[in-house]
């Protein structure tokens, strides 16, 4: 069995602990063991971008350095925002040597040195580029037939376009996947719009917009579901549709599922991995016409 | 021993502000070689030269050096003046202390210091000169012009009309090219067909012009005033000297394939003329879709010729031809509207180009003039017309302004408004640039009285919406973000060198810019000429540009060539590259560094030769011969060494 070392980050930890099952089984399955790493820390999340800022990716980048200091140049992880981060401060300091000097001097009591040489990869990179999507199609026990799915990539897998896992303006690795698993996929033009992220924290009310805004296109285009592939987008496409249900009462939800709880279930695992009743909307109704 | 003279200009207080001229002319009195030295406020002007012209003849002077502005501007002049006062015009050369020194410097001690070894050097220049004489070359008194849009027609129409005969090479069975297919023009609103066509007649009928149309060039040689090109007809499948014309082929014909013409919005047959109006008026076959050349059935067409001129030959023909100059007219495309995904370009039918909805507007178009939309067929109400599409995007695209759009899509909406009245036409810019004659007006009036809504913005998406194109952007004046339902999109492509331009240019070995498109000499004061002598310009081969501007360039690239062809010879510079024959080992690294092909190979001695009117004198030749056989005139090695040694030299008295 091959292995990757795998950075898990808070979120799926806690609120989507089901998100990380899936995707662990997953694996499993397809013959990759997800090695969790070991005294990982904060991924740093979205960094301040000014230029002087140095100082913030500190967090990132003791990731890096304990990513280094097992033997590896190379993880994975599940979450887009963990990945985002990761990614773009690992280029940033990887491709360069005075801030990874700098960076260096401000973690003097660390035992060794950052060499700039680790890498991050997406989990649906691991899917595409490593296992493969063929193997992944013989793999599907329980295609999913009767589904039609909506692709949302929300913005951190596409933008900037240096931690772009595919073409920023139409990207289809999320159609591709969708295909693999016999779904079908539904036209969504609402694909890379903006979940509304954070603001979700202290602008409940912009959230719920964005909210609407998304599943309407997705259920006007005949979307059966949302197949997300962040956990900060699920929790603004699924949790929230309590909120927009309270401003919008007639608002008719969908379910929002998780790259890899799909794949869990056309793989045909234990649908206890996905832990279903961690979600908002029912996934009930879904999971019987797979069956 | 050669007897010096050295003239030092003021230029008013920009040479002498700087530059102590009074102090150095007085040092140099005393320079070995120098008979006599001097300063004048203008040495340019009348004064200036009769002071040079009386101080040759006074001090019997064989070498003059005007220590002045830089030579682009005056080494002409100052030559002129050497020669009419009896001494070989290659003896004077000029020391540029103005733009190389006294304009960029400041400190008067130092910037003096820096003209003096700038004079010495020239003074050691001059002092190893030798008299050389202009090469003469013969022309060939006849006018290549590639490309049949309507600024070859232009630059073919002006030489032949000034009595040299000219040979226009166009790839398609056609002339007229993207102006054909454009409905009326801004900012008059003339038909684009009725003031085109006549000229295309013109052409075709001229005298002095021989049309090769479905021909391609494919090899030149020679040099300016003597090229040899060498012209491939393309396969036609149909004999055009029996062919009438009339037309009946391709009504039989079952074929039916999308037309380049119409932009893929309409159809023609395997057998097809581009349009109604086409000159010459035949029919070409298309071998691709043909079913007689594909499976050997069919035949339908050659049954109906009354005259037997279809033969289907696949045949090319070549033919070589003499000419002095080439006109490069090879126009443009629309960027390809497939790389444009985030404006949904090849996703929705209903997303065209400005080209496309040319014919559309065009009576003669696909639907008569009608504004249905491609998906379905119904009459736009909503149109958008999208500004930058591809331009103005270093990022993603093409990092310059395409120069035509901002004005074509103001008209395509007016007309659109003179069609459907009811209709609402939006154009999303990021900022309109009409300079031009009546331009501004134009786009006035498509607000005021057209109704046309301007938005300042870009657009963020693009997406189907049942059966509409619906458009988020945002108005960057109103601060607000914006939402419209479109029934037809038309993106105003950003304008690149026509396809085939690049392939062109390496056989012709003209230069093009980082973008494709044809590199003039100067930008402001040759922009005709490309840096190769003998090849010019007109058109949108050079940049983006509209109809009045590429119908201008071509009258004065046609100029341009009349003068080449109106003196007896060619006078071209004599400061060439050299070989010496007893050194020359024939190891040939010359011939591969030579960016002109001046240099050749003499198989019987074994020696490299240079062809004295390729040779742009640019002395690659010279820093890579490795025995030492090459030089150029009056730039020799050895003149070369005294020069840097002479700069270098610290001044005896401190």
């Amino acid at each position: 069995m091959k292995e990757i070392i795998y950075y898990p980050g808070c979120t799926l930890k806690n609120t989507a602990k089901n998100f990380e099952d899936s995707a662990l089984a997953c694996a499993e399955e397809l013959g990759f063991e997800l090695r969790e790493l070991k005294n990982w820390y904060c991924c740093g999340t979205v960094y301040s971008l000014t230029s002087d800022d140095l100082m913030h990716h500190i967090a990132t980048v003791r990731n890096l350095l304990r990513v280094q200091e097992e033997g590896e140049d190379r993880f994975t992880t599940l979450c887009s925002m963990c990945y985002n981060t990761l990614k773009r401060s690992s280029k940033r300091i990887n491709e360069n040597d005075d801030d990874r000097e700098k960076i260096n001097s401000f973690m003097d009591e660390e035992e060794n040195d950052y060499e700039g040489k680790v890498d991050i990869i997406h989990y649906l990179q691991l899917l595409r580029d490593e296992i493969g999507f063929d193997k992944i199609k013989e793999k599907v026990k329980k295609p999913l037939k009767s589904l039609k799915l909506a692709p949302y990539y929300g913005c951190l897998l596409l933008r900037p376009i240096e931690a772009a896992i595919d073409d920023p303006d139409s990207p289809s690795i999320l159609e591709d996947l969708i295909t693999v698993m016999g779904g079908e996929v539904a036209y969504f033009p609402f694909k890379n719009e903006c979940c509304g992220a954070y603001q979700t924290v202290s602008e409940v009310d912009l959230v719920v917009e964005r909210a609407r805004n998304i599943i309407g296109n997705a259920k006007r285009n005949g979307a059966d579901a949302l197949l997300v592939s962040c956990p900060l987008c699920a929790f603004n496409l699924d949790n929230r549709q309590k909120n927009v249900l309270e401003k919008y009462t007639d608002f008719k939800g969908i379910p929002v599922l998780y790259f890899t709880e799909a794949l869990a279930l056309a793989l045909g695992l234990d649908v206890e991995v996905c832990h279903f009743d961690l979600h908002y909307q029912s996934i009930e109704e879904l999971v019987k016409e797979i069956e | 021993m050669k007897r010096m003279g050295l003239f030092i200009c003021h230029c008013g207080t920009n040479i002498a502000d700087t530059v102590d001229v009074e102090g150095l002319a007085k040092k140099f009195t005393s320079y070995p070689g120098i008979m006599f030295s001097t300063t004048y406020k203008y040495m340019c002007s009348h004064p200036g030269q009769e002071l040079i012209s009386k101080s040759i003849k006074e001090h019997k002077l064989d070498g003059v050096i005007v220590a002045a502005c830089s030579p682009t501007l005056h080494e002409m002049t100052f030559r002129k003046v050497t020669r009419t006062s009896g001494v070989n015009p290659y003896q004077c050369e000029i020391a540029n202390i103005r733009e190389q020194c006294s304009w960029v410097h400041t400190d008067r001690v130092k910037a003096t210091e820096k003209a003096e070894r700038i004079i010495r050097s020239i003074i050691e220049k001059v002092r190893l000169n030798e008299d050389l004489q202009p090469i003469k070359v013969d022309v060939t008194r006849k006018a290549l012009v590639i490309g049949g849009g309507i600024a070859g027609i232009q630059a073919a129409l002006d030489i032949a009309d000034s009595g040299y005969p000219v040979v226009l090479v166009e790839m398609k069975s056609s002339i007229g090219g993207h102006m054909a297919q454009l409905s009326e023009t801004f900012p008059t609103l003339d038909c684009s067909q009725c003031i085109l066509t006549p000229k295309m007649v013109e052409v075709a009928s001229h005298p002095n012009i021989e049309l090769l149309t479905y021909s391609e060039v494919k090899k030149i040689d020679g040099y300016v005033g003597n090229f040899t090109v060498t012209i491939e007809a393309k396969a036609k499948g149909i004999d055009w000297e029996l062919c009438t014309g009339c037309g009946k082929c391709s009504e039989v014909c079952p074929v039916s394939v999308p037309s380049e013409f119409e932009r893929g919005l309409g159809k023609r047959s395997a057998i097809y003329t581009t349009f109604p109006q086409a000159v010459p008026n035949k029919p070409v076959i298309d071998s691709e879709s043909c079913l007689k050349i594909k499976t050997g059935g069919c035949g339908l067409c050659e049954k109906e010729c009354d005259v037997g001129a279809i033969n289907f030959s696949r045949e090319f023909t070549y033919r070589e031809e003499e000419v002095g100059a080439v006109v490069v007219a090879t126009g443009y495309e629309l960027y390809p509207i497939l790389n444009i995904s985030e404006y949904g370009g090849g996703e929705f039918e209903d997303v065209i180009d400005g080209l496309a909805f040319e014919r559309l507007l065009s009576a003669s178009g696909p639907t008569g003039g009608e504004i249905k939309r491609p998906s379905d067929g119904k009459v736009v109400e909503d149109i958008v017309f999208i500004q930058c599409a591809g331009s103005r995007d270093p990022e993603k695209h093409k990092p310059y302004c395409s120069r035509i759009c901002c004005m074509y899509s103001t008209k395509q909406a007016m007309l659109f408004k003179h069609k459907v009245h009811h209709g609402q036409p939006y154009i999303f810019y990021i900022d309109i640039r009409s300079g031009g004659k009546g331009y501004e007006e134009f786009v006035e009036r498509a607000q005021r009285e057209d109704g046309v809504i301007y938005i300042r913005g870009k657009v963020s998406k693009l997406y189907r919406d049942n059966d509409k194109v619906k458009i988020v952007g945002v108005d960057t004046i109103l601060n607000k973000p914006v939402e419209i339902e479109a029934d037809l999109v038309v993106l105003a492509m950003a304008i690149i060198p026509s396809p085939g331009t690049e392939e062109l240019t390496n056989i012709l070995k003209v230069q093009t810019d980082e973008n494709g498109f044809l590199q003039e000499i100067h930008p402001k004061l040759r922009p005709l000429e490309s840096t190769t002598a003998g090849f010019y310009f007109a058109g949108c081969a050079q940049a983006p540009k509209d109809i009045p501007d590429a119908v201008s360039q071509a009258s004065g690239t046609a100029v341009k060539v009349v003068s080449l062809f109106s003196g007896d010879y060619l006078q071209l510079e004599p400061t060439i590259a050299t070989v010496d024959e007893d050194v020359c080992s024939g190891c040939r690294i010359c011939i591969s560094v030579c960016p002109y092909q001046a240099r050749e190979f003499d198989e019987k001695k074994g020696i490299v030769r240079v062809n004295e009117a390729l040779c742009e004198s640019c002395g690659a030749c010279v820093a890579a011969c490795p025995s030492g056989a090459s030089d150029q005139k009056n730039l020799t090695d050895k003149q070369i060494s005294t020069m840097a040694t002479a700069i270098i030299k610290e001044d005896e008295d401190g």
